[in-house]
């Protein structure tokens, strides 16, 4: 078995469009959920371990969802399967350093995804393209529902859905959005942004989550608080913050163009000199420039080109799917020169970006 | 674990040193660690990191006199280890130390939102009898009998009802 032929072509993952997806790149919903009778992840036994994943999958496998997706314990994978899991953002980090007693099941049109024995028994997530937290949740709260009836969830009347860390107890929910906003950060209003969301109790982070870096402008906006607040009231509140979120981003794009366009330009210029052009580009440098690129698509520098071929590119140049696509092990170095050579051979048919063209402001130079 | 210099406390710092190739392990309390020297700034607990300065010092002073969690033998030291908890029973057991940590982290300390199904049910019918019994408390003060006993039938018709669909 080899992930690649089971996971969409990333053509396909790219293409899948959603409200506001401009800006708004996907929209995601977690539930934490722990049998009752059984130890968390961490601290039960391998044996115990090994058990409660059985009875979890095949309860899992039972519900509508899920019953014609993929299913996998995680000693089955290897480190790259596992690694392009964690690129499309299936599973966690954490998640693909498990083995036996652990896995995951992957719906077939993969927009819900179950880890099992994570840190919980049971993480599951709703990912949808663009700015639906809202539909994520009600996907989500279906599953859980489906579930609940044949799972015996932990819950208490007063903590509500038991957690092996405290800070998911209660609802075990995590709303969160990841967000390209290349407008605020080049207009360096990107820290106060992230000083008001934080005031607001939710969090901002890198790409991949907690402890990530901001790769490519991208990221992450979710809530904190789990306990206190009902689900809806979370997902809400989210909202809310993220359509301020798009408005800012909006407004810092056109502010940009208006005061500093040729800083605009430049920067999009250089990124589309440097991906069509470099002969070797680390995976870092690539969504740092895939950024501006795809900001040239939004503003329209680069007719004809859609912001889903961006998309794509940022898949398949990740250092597990440029491997996967290669077979066989390659070094940094050649992963580097591999990288170029697809974005090159992609970029070919992508003309310079139109900055001089119709309907965009007059470039006298000196 | 007590402490290896005092042999009085509960050993809260444990180190771990590599010393000519060999592991060495020493288990100390607070009060002996700080004496020592040995309190490191850069030896932050994993619980302390995860859930915010001092969150397994609160645990651990709430729960000082408490043993291992009955369910699956979890202690306060393994979660000021990790972070974590054991199982869902230690929720109960560690209440105390749960609740000072939860304040912190969290909008409140009660669950509002979603419950399962078994559990909803359970809700309205908790409620639908409150509200049945605090009308025929009021009936029985006003002295209106009939509307007393039409309520009274209707308490024992929703417990029985209740009983039905919940048993087995």
């Amino acid at each position: 078995m080899k992930i690649q032929d089971i996971l969409s072509m990333p053509a396909e993952a790219a293409g899948r469009e959603g409200p506001s997806n401009k800006i708004v790149l996907s929209s995601r919903v977690r539930l934490a959920r722990n049998l009752a009778a059984s130890p968390f992840p961490g601290w039960a036994k391998k044996s115990v371990r090994v058990e409660t994943f059985t009875h979890i999958r095949d309860n899992v496998m039972e519900v509508e969802p899920m019953r014609d997706g993929f299913h996998t314990g995680m000693e089955d994978l290897s480190t790259l399967d596992k690694q392009i899991l964690v690129e499309r953002h299936f599973i966690s980090r954490e998640h693909a350093a498990k083995s036996a007693g652990s896995g995951m099941v992957l719906s077939h049109d993969e927009a819900l995804c179950v880890m099992i024995n994570e840190e919980d028994h049971l993480r599951m997530q709703a990912l949808l393209p663009g700015l639906q937290v809202d539909s994520a949740w009600q996907t989500i709260d279906r599953l859980d529902t489906a579930l609940e009836s044949a799972l015996d969830f932990a819950f208490c009347k007063r903590r509500g859905y038991l957690t092996a860390c405290p800070t998911n107890l209660g609802t075990g929910i995590r709303v969160s959005a990841m967000l390209h906003l290349p407008g605020l950060v080049l207009g360096e209003q990107i820290n106060q942004i992230i000083q008001a969301v934080n005031k607001l109790g939710l969090a901002v982070r890198g790409l991949h989550g907690e402890g990530t870096e901001a790769l490519g402008n991208v990221f992450q906006v979710s809530n904190q608080m789990t306990l206190g607040e009902t689900e809806s009231d979370i997902v809400e509140r989210l909202n809310k913050v993220l359509l301020q979120i798009i408005d800012h981003e909006e407004n810092a794009r056109a502010k940009l163009l208006e005061n500093k366009p040729k800083m605009v330009y430049n920067h999009i210029g250089r990124a589309y000199g440097i991906l069509a052009n470099s002969h070797s580009i680390s995976s870092k440098e690539t969504m740092n420039l895939l950024s501006l690129f795809r900001l040239g698509i939004d503003l329209g520098l680069f007719p004809g080109s859609r912001a889903a071929l961006i998309e794509e590119l940022f898949i398949i140049t990740q250092p597990a799917h440029l491997q996967n696509a290669r077979a066989g092990k390659l070094s940094a170095e050649k992963r580097d020169i591999l990288r170029a050579n697809l974005l090159r051979d992609r970029l070919v048919k992508v003309n310079r970006p139109a900055t001089s063209g119709p309907g965009k402001p007059k470039e006298n130079g000196e | 674990m007590l402490c290896d210099i005092c042999k009085e406390k509960e050993a809260t710092v444990h180190l771990t040193q590599m010393v000519e190739g060999k592991t060495k392990k020493i288990d100390l309390c607070e009060g002996c660690s700080k004496a020592k020297g040995v309190d490191d700034p850069a030896g932050f607990s994993l619980a302390d990191l995860l859930l915010g300065l001092g969150a397994s010092q609160e645990m651990e002073e709430s729960d000082a006199t408490k043993e291992k969690c009955p369910q699956c033998g979890f202690s306060q030291a393994d979660f000021k280890k990790t972070g974590r908890l054991g199982c869902p029973a230690c929720y109960n057991h560690f209440e105390d130390g749960v609740e000072g940590l939860l304040k912190s982290m969290h909008k409140g300390t009660r669950h509002t939102g979603k419950a399962p199904a078994v559990w909803q049910q359970t809700k309205v019918y908790v409620d639908q009898l409150h509200s049945l019994q605090s009308k025929l408390d009021k009936a029985v003060a006003k002295e209106d009998y009939e509307k007393a006993a039409q309520l009274r039938d209707e308490i024992s018709r929703v417990k029985s009802e209740f009983s039905e669909t919940n048993v087995g």
